[in-house]
């Protein structure tokens, strides 16, 4: 089961790097959306999986029975799930935003930060070189 | 059990920006309420900072399990003399952030979303800090991720969504990795609690893993510490934000980073892997060296200290890099000094702006002749991130600096050196361009005056002034640094505190 898990996560996690080497936002994004999912699997797997029963004290008990799940694994993957499903919307959002404002969805040519000018070689260059300011 | 006074002292610093962050979302849009609940948030976490170092200077490193679960399976929260400074330090940069941002102009309309997000990305900060297990601080760091997501792109303005982009995509990548390394940690040592981790880690029979372990973990603080070659986000990003949250991310943001990567390397794999040191060798290297660089070659002064933050973290990588007691002293007093240097001259920058009209270099000039009081408050920290005496940056790079001849690092500290050197060109340079030369044709006249002037003005002399008490005071401030190096490269006391159940 470990090894299924581990072979998911390396699919997972290659797919995802190759996504976000691509030059097209939405790309990005599926791909840290992949990502996140497979860090996910990476902790189930870390965690072995030694049962499937819940994990649920039986009254009276003080130990889990034999078969159950690994409880651990479980909260820190629904933890990062919920991290990562918020985080995964806000880019989501900002790629929507980006779109809206540049009407571009290509990496390489959202130069409002880095103007291609830069670094220039003397005050007066820079400054000719710096998007007129947006903000008043 | 009742909460013990320990238990309150480590839990206030997490509680009460996460009571204001919540109080100031309650509030939104009622400005003046908003901005009581800053400013009393700051000061009372000022004084549990300064009541939680108190304790620690006076009882070694103190520790209390969220809950009463106890440790290793409970929520740890821990501080050592690093942890308690730093949460002072965050709370200090955090009041005056909030005075400042009362006179900045960028921050109209923006005000409402503003302190709650301050005081999320706060919590974040101090969780981190205090933070006894690896998946809590994955959390924490989550918490000032996402705060300063919205704090970034707070103006509105179309360079800042370009620049939250990459900013959000790089460092959520950097998180994930983070995520990944505890997933095999844990695997590896069936633990997340880092005292438990730091007794179990050597005992890993495949150490190979535990090697990848450290190795990601180094790896995603990197990224966020940005070191050499994982930079690329700092400044693509942080020159777009308004000037009190440049400040603020400048700060403290990268120093969350440098200091998960101090704890991993002094108390989970002080021993056992061997390239680690190496490693942070070329690390440093490579980051003072292209981040002086970069600053050089830039002619916009929120570009050029964007730089300067890189080339800065790469001193306090040669103190961990060598991590003899004595090194790790120097990192932790650069640490300390660097925050509020860095933040003041960011503060500055958007008093600059304010006087002047402008960032870039060109456009500016004369300010010396208009507002001398304003040179001297920028005299202060950048002479001091060049490391000249007396000032605090000055004890600062010694201390880094010696302890790498003492380690035979010479070409280490040569490079050290002449960053230093590269540095005071780009201080002298903003100093030549903004104060020294006649401003170009058609400058505003003095723009900065009144109330909004002291408001901006206060805080920027405040940092100065503490500045000026590190360098010119130093012997309580190197004593508190060697004993928090010891403490770090002892490593005992943190563990038998977490572990020993001693209260």
């Amino acid at each position: 089961m470990e090894a299924l898990l581990a072979l998911l996560f390396g699919t997972l996690f290659g797919a995802a790097i190759y996504l976000m080497l691509a030059r097209s936002l939405p790309r990005v994004l599926l791909g840290l959306i992949l990502l996140g999912n497979a860090a996910i699997i990476a902790i189930l797997a870390g965690g072995r999986v030694i049962g499937t029963a819940p994990p649920l004290v039986a009254s009276g008990e003080t130990l889990l029975a034999a078969g159950a799940a690994n409880p651990l694994p479980q909260a820190l993957a629904l933890t990062a799930i919920v991290i990562a499903f918020g985080l995964g919307a806000f880019v989501m959002v900002l790629v929507w935003a980006v779109w809206r404002e540049t009407r571009t969805l290509d990496a390489e040519e959202l130069r409002l930060a880095e103007p291609p000018g830069l670094p220039a070689a003397g005050a007066a260059a820079a400054a000719a070189a710096e998007p007129p300011e947006a903000r008043p | 059990m009742m909460a013990s006074r320990t238990d309150w002292l480590l839990a206030l610093p997490v509680l009460l920006p996460l009571g204001a962050c919540a109080l100031a979302t309650a509030l939104h849009g009622r400005i003046a309420a908003q901005r009581l609940v800053s400013l009393a948030a700051s000061a009372l976490l000022l004084l549990g900072a300064i009541a939680l170092v108190a304790e620690v200077v006076a009882r070694g490193v103190i520790a209390t399990q969220a809950g009463d679960w106890p440790a290793p399976f409970g929520i740890t929260l821990v501080a050592d003399r690093l942890g308690a400074a730093m949460v002072l330090i965050t709370a200090l940069m955090y009041a005056a952030v909030a005075v400042f941002a009362r006179a900045e102009p960028d921050m109209a309309g923006q005000e409402a979303y503003w302190h709650p997000l301050l005081a999320a990305l706060v919590a974040g900060v101090a969780g981190s800090f205090l933070a006894g297990d690896l998946f809590n601080l994955y959390v924490w760091f989550e918490v000032m991720l996402i705060a300063s997501f919205g704090l970034l792109v707070l103006g509105g303005g179309r360079e800042q969504l370009d620049a939250a982009l990459k900013y959000a995509v790089l460092n959520l990548t950097a998180t994930t990795v983070f995520l990944v390394a505890i997933a095999m940690a844990y695997g590896l040592t069936g633990t997340l609690n880092l005292a438990d981790m730091a007794r179990k880690m050597p005992a890993v029979e495949n150490q190979g893993a535990a090697g990848a372990v450290a190795f990601l973990l180094l790896a995603a603080f990197g990224a966020k510490a940005a070191v050499f070659p994982l930079f690329f986000w700092l400044p693509a990003a942080y020159h777009t934000a308004i000037a009190p949250v440049a400040a603020i991310f400048a700060a403290l943001l990268t120093k969350v980073g440098v200091y998960a990567m101090l704890r991993i390397v002094t108390l989970v794999f002080p021993e056992g892997q061997g390239w680690i040191g190496p490693v942070l060798w070329v690390v440093a290297a490579g980051t003072m060296v292209v981040g002086v660089l970069g600053a050089a070659a830039h002619w916009e002064i929120r570009r050029i200290l964007s730089f300067h933050i890189i080339s800065q973290i790469g001193y306090m990588i040669v103190g961990i890099a060598i991590a003899t007691p004595f090194a790790l002293a120097g990192a932790v007093l650069y640490i300390l000094h660097h925050i509020v240097v860095k933040a003041n001259l960011f503060l500055v920058a958007g008093a600059i702006r304010r006087a002047g009209g402008s960032f870039s270099l060109a456009q500016l000039g004369a300010l010396w002749r208009r507002d001398p009081w304003l040179g001297i408050l920028f005299a202060i920290p950048a002479l001091s991130l060049a490391g000249l005496p007396p000032l605090s940056g000055f004890w600062a790079k010694l201390f880094v600096v010696k302890s790498g001849f003492d380690a035979g690092w010479y070409w280490l500290s040569a490079i050290a050196l002449g960053t230093g050197i590269l540095t005071l060109y780009s201080m002298v340079k903003i100093w030549m361009e903004a104060f020294w030369k006649e401003p170009p044709e058609g400058t505003p006249e003095f723009l900065l005056s009144g109330p909004e002037r002291l408001l901006m003005l206060l805080p920027i002399a405040a940092l100065g002034l503490v500045t000026l008490t590190i360098g010119l005071w130093t012997e309580p401030f190197a004593a508190f640094a060697l004993e928090a190096g010891n403490e770090l490269a002892g490593r005992e006391a943190y563990i038998a505190a977490v572990l020993g159940g001693a209260r």
